[in-house]
C-alpha cells in the first residue's frame, strides 16, 4: 500500500510540468472574481443565464462573430421550446439551391448551423481591419483560463490614460522586457483598445458590451458584469454542450469504480492471506 | 519453470480437450497465466505492465470507434472531431477516453520503466526484454505524436511542423527527407492522410512487440524487489489467483485516477490552442508538445546547434538500448545498492526538471538549467552507472526470497 502511494506520487510528479501552461492569465491585473454554476464535479448550466447570454450573443456578438459549430436545434438544450427555436431560426435567411439548381435564400431551419455574419473569411477580414474575428464556438475551451478569462476580457476594457502611474510603469517594464529596449514605452494607438486581460493588453475589438446595451426579456438589470457573465455562460455551453452529461456520468463511474476497487482489495487480501 | 506447479493440465470439457490437442491455446493460457510462477514478493510497482496492456486495448478499442467518425482531410478534420464531441452518441466519452488514455499510457509506461530501472530488471538474462520495451516506447512515441496531429488544431499543425522539420538538420539529405515525410512542401493534406494511416497501423505493431515482450518475460519470469532468482516453489506463487487479483486491484486504482481526469478534467493535460483550427499563417507564441515529450523537447533545445539537438534527443532514447551493458554492478535491486539507490531518484528529479524546462520558453534561466539537466542525464547513464557499479559495495543479498519474506514478517 505504501508503495502504491509512492507510485501515485511519481505519477503526480510527472503531471506537474503541465500545470504551468494550464493556469490561465498572467496579467499584471488581478482577475475579477466570478463564480460559475457549471464548475465543480456536480456543475450544471444555468438555463436562465445561458438564455440571457444567447440574447446578448444574438443582439451584439453575432454582428461580427460566427458560431459555426452550433445549430439552431441545439438551442432547445437551453430550455427553449422547439417552436421558439423555429421562430428564431426563421429570422435568418441562409443560402441554398432550389430544385432547379439556382441559388436562393430561404429562412433557416432547425438543422442549420448558426448563420455566419460574413460570406467568407476574406469578407470578414476586409470588414475588420484585415483580420477576421474568431469563430466563438470553442472560444471558452480555446483560451487558457476558460470562462474566467472570457469574462475578464469582456469586463477588462479600461481607459489607459486613467491608469495609475504604478500600473503604467508595470506595463512599460513588460514591454521593455519583451523588446529588450530599456527605453521602450507601452503605447495604445487609435486602432487599438486597452484591455487589462488580453495578452499584450491591446485588442483590436472595441468594447463590445456596456451597461444597458441589451434590454433583457426577463427583466434582469443589464449591468456590464451581468451581460458579460451571461454571454460567457452561453459561450461556455456552446464550447461544451455535453458538459452536464460528462459530469453526471463521471459521478456514477467513480462511485462504481470505488465500490469495485474496495471489493478487489478485499479479494486480494483474502487470496494473499496465507502468503504474507 | 511452469512445471514447478504441477503436471500438464487435463481438461474435463471434451470440446476444450479436443481443441487443445490440435491447437494448444488452453494449455498455453494454463501454463502462462495460471500456474506461471511469480516471485511471491513482487510489489505494486509490478502492476504497471498489466495496466499498460489494458490501456493498449482501451486505446485500440476507442481508436477504432473514433476512426469510424473521423475525416482525415485538412478541411474537415477539425470539424469532424468536434462533431464526435457534439453529435455522435457518447462521442465525447470515446474521445475523452482516447485523448486522456494517451497521457495515462505514458504515465503507466514511465512508471513501468522506472520500476525496471530501480530494481535492475534490465540485467541478464532480461536484456532483450528491456530492449523490446524500449522499442515499444519508441513506437508509442511515434503513434502518440501522429495521433496528436489528427484533430488538426493549432498545436497539431505546429507540433507536426516543428518535429518533422528536425529531420532537415541531417546534412545533405535532410531537406529531401522532410519533403518525403510531408508528401509535399509543407505540412498539408498528404501529411495528415499518411499520419492517420500510420496512427492506425502502429498500434498493431505495438501489439506484436508487446507479444514478444511477454514471451521474453516468461522465458525467465518476472524480476522482483530483491533482484534474486526464485530457488523453488517456496519462493513463488502461481500467477492466478495471486497476481490476477493483485493486478485487478492495481488496475482499479489506476482507472479511478484515470476516470477522474476523463470525466472532471478532460482538457487539463491538453493545450487550449488545439481547440483553434490549424492556421498555417498564425504561429502560436509558444509551441509545446504534449507533456510526455517535454523532457525530450528540453534536451532538443538545450543544445545550441540544431543537428546537435536532434542527435542529443535521439541519443537520450538510444542510451536506454545499451543500458544493460552500461550498468556494471552484479547486484540488480537498488535495495542492496546503498549509493546508486539515491542516484536513481536524482535521475527521476532530473527528468522532472527537464519536463519543466521543456514546458517553458527557452529563455532566461531555463536555458542553462536545461543544459545542466541534459548533461546530468547523459552523465548518469554514460559515466555514473559504469563507474559506480565497480566501486560501490552492495549490501549482502538474502539467501532466498522466502527467507526475506518470512524474516520481514517475523520482524
Amino acid at each position: 500500500m505504501r508503495k502504491l502511494i509512492l507510485a501515485s506520487a511519481v505519477a503526480l510528479a510527472a503531471l506537474a510540468p503541465v500545470a504551468g501552461h494550464a493556469a490561465g492569465g498572467d496579467s499584471i491585473f488581478p482577475m475579477p472574481p466570478v463564480k460559475w454554476s457549471f464548475s465543480g464535479p456536480f456543475g450544471t448550466y444555468d438555463r436562465a443565464a445561458a438564455q440571457r447570454g444567447f440574447q446578448v450573443f444574438k443582439e451584439v456578438c453575432t454582428a461580427c462573430h460566427s458560431l459555426s459549430l452550433v445549430a439552431y436545434r441545439n438551442l432547445t438544450e437551453l430550455g427553449l421550446t422547439e417552436n421558439q427555436v423555429k421562430a428564431i431560426a426563421a429570422e435568418y435567411q441562409v443560402p441554398d439551391l432550389n430544385d432547379e439548381g439556382q441559388p436562393i435564400e430561404r429562412p433557416a431551419r432547425l438543422s442549420d448551423r448558426f448563420k455566419k455574419p460574413f460570406a467568407n473569411d476574406a469578407a470578414a477580414a476586409a470588414a475588420n481591419q484585415g483580420k477576421a474575428p474568431p469563430d466563438l464556438s470553442l472560444i471558452v475551451k480555446a483560451r487558457a483560463g476558460g470562462a474566467d478569462y472570457t469574462y475578464a476580457l469582456l469586463v477588462g476594457y479600461a481607459d489607459y490614460a486613467k491608469l495609475s502611474a504604478e500600473d503604467k510603469a508595470k506595463l512599460d517594464k513588460q514591454v521593455q522586457k519583451a523588446s529588450g529596449d530599456p527605453k521602450a514605452k507601452f503605447e495604445v494607438t487609435k486602432d487599438e483598445n486597452f484591455n487589462k486581460y488580453f495578452p499584450g493588453y491591446k485588442i483590436s475589438m472595441a468594447a463590445p458590451l456596456a451597461a444597458d446595451k441589451v434590454t433583457y426579456v426577463d427583466g434582469t438589470k443589464a449591468t456590464l458584469e451581468q451581460l458579460s457573465a451571461d454571454v460567457t455562460h452561453f459561450l461556455a455551453w456552446a464550447s461544451e454542450p455535453k458538459l452536464e452529461d460528462r459530469k453526471r456520468t463521471g459521478v456514477r463511474v467513480l462511485l462504481f469504480l470505488l465500490v469495485l476497487t474496495g471489493l478487489m482489495y478485499a479479494v486480494k487480501r483474502q487470496v494473499w492471506a496465507d502468503k504474507h | 519453470m511452469a512445471s514447478q506447479h504441477g503436471t500438464p493440465p487435463v481438461f474435463s470439457n471434451k470440446l476444450v480437450a479436443w481443441i487443445d490437442h490440435r491447437l494448444p491455446i488452453f494449455s498455453y493460457i494454463e501454463k502462462e497465466y495460471h500456474t506461471f510462477p511469480m516471485p511471491r514478493n513482487v510489489n505494486y510497482f509490478w502492476n504497471f505492465g498489466a495496466i499498460a496492456t489494458i490501456l493498449l486495448v482501451l486505446m485500440i478499442a476507442t481508436g477504432v470507434v473514433l476512426a469510424t467518425n473521423y475525416t482525415a482531410h485538412v478541411d474537415f478534420a477539425f470539424q469532424s472531431v468536434e462533431r464526435i464531441d457534439r453529435d455522435v452518441a457518447q462521442g465525447w466519452l470515446i474521445r475523452d477516453l482516447h485523448m486522456n488514455g494517451a497521457s495515462f499510457f505514458f504515465i503507466a509506461v514511465y512508471i513501468h520503466m522506472f520500476r525496471g530501472l530501480y530494481y535492475g530488471s534490465y540485467k541478464a538474462p532480461r536484456e532483450l526484454l528491456w530492449i523490446l520495451g524500449v522499442v515499444i516506447l519508441l513506437l508509442l512515441m511515434a503513434t502518440a505524436f501522429m495521433g496528436y496531429v489528427l484533430p488538426w488544431g493549432q498545436m497539431s499543425f505546429w507540433g507536426a511542423t516543428v518535429i518533422t522539420n528536425l529531420f532537415s538538420a541531417i546534412p545533405v539529405v535532410g531537406p529531401s527527407i522532410v519533403e518525403w515525410l510531408w508528401g509535399g512542401f509543407a505540412v498539408e493534406n498528404p501529411t495528415l492522410n499518411r499520419f492517420f494511416a500510420l496512427h492506425y497501423l502502429l498500434p498493431f505493431v505495438i501489439v506484436g512487440v508487446v507479444a514478444l515482450h511477454v514471451v521474453a518475460l516468461h522465458q525467465h519470469g518476472s524480476n522482483n524487489p530483491l533482484g534474486i532468482d526464485p530457488k523453488g516453489p517456496q519462493d513463488t506463487v502461481p500467477f492466478h489467483p495471486y497476481l490476477t487479483m493483485k493486478d485487478g486491484f492495481g488496475v482499479m486504482v489506476f482507472l479511478l485516477v484515470f476516470c477522474a481526469f476523463v470525466f472532471f478534467a478532460p482538457d487539463y493535460l491538453g493545450h487550449p490552442d488545439n481547440y483553434v483550427k490549424a492556421d498555417p499563417l498564425v504561429t502560436p507564441p509558444h509551441i509545446v508538445p504534449e507533456w510526455y515529450f517535454l523532457p525530450f523537447y528540453a534536451i532538443l533545445r538545450a543544445v545550441p546547434d540544431k543537428l546537435g539537438g536532434v542527435i542529443a534527443m535521439f541519443a537520450a532514447i538510444a542510451v536506454l538500448f545499451i543500458l544493460p551493458w552500461l550498468d556494471t554492478s552484479r547486484v540488480k535491486s537498488c535495495t542492496f545498492r546503498p549509493i546508486y539507490k539515491w542516484f536513481v531518484f536524482v535521475l527521476l528529479i532530473d527528468c522532472v526538471i527537464l519536463g519543466f524546462c521543456g514546458a517553458n520558453p527557452a529563455e532566461g534561466f531555463w536555458v542553462p538549467l536545461s543544459q545542466v539537466a541534459t548533461a546530468y542525464y547523459f552523465f548518469h547513464f554514460l559515466i555514473l552507472l559504469p563507474v559506480l557499479g565497480k566501486i560501490e559495495r552492495p549490501l549482502p543479498l538474502p539467501h532466498s526470497i522466502a527467507d526475506a519474506v518470512l524474516k520481514k514478517k517475523a520482524g
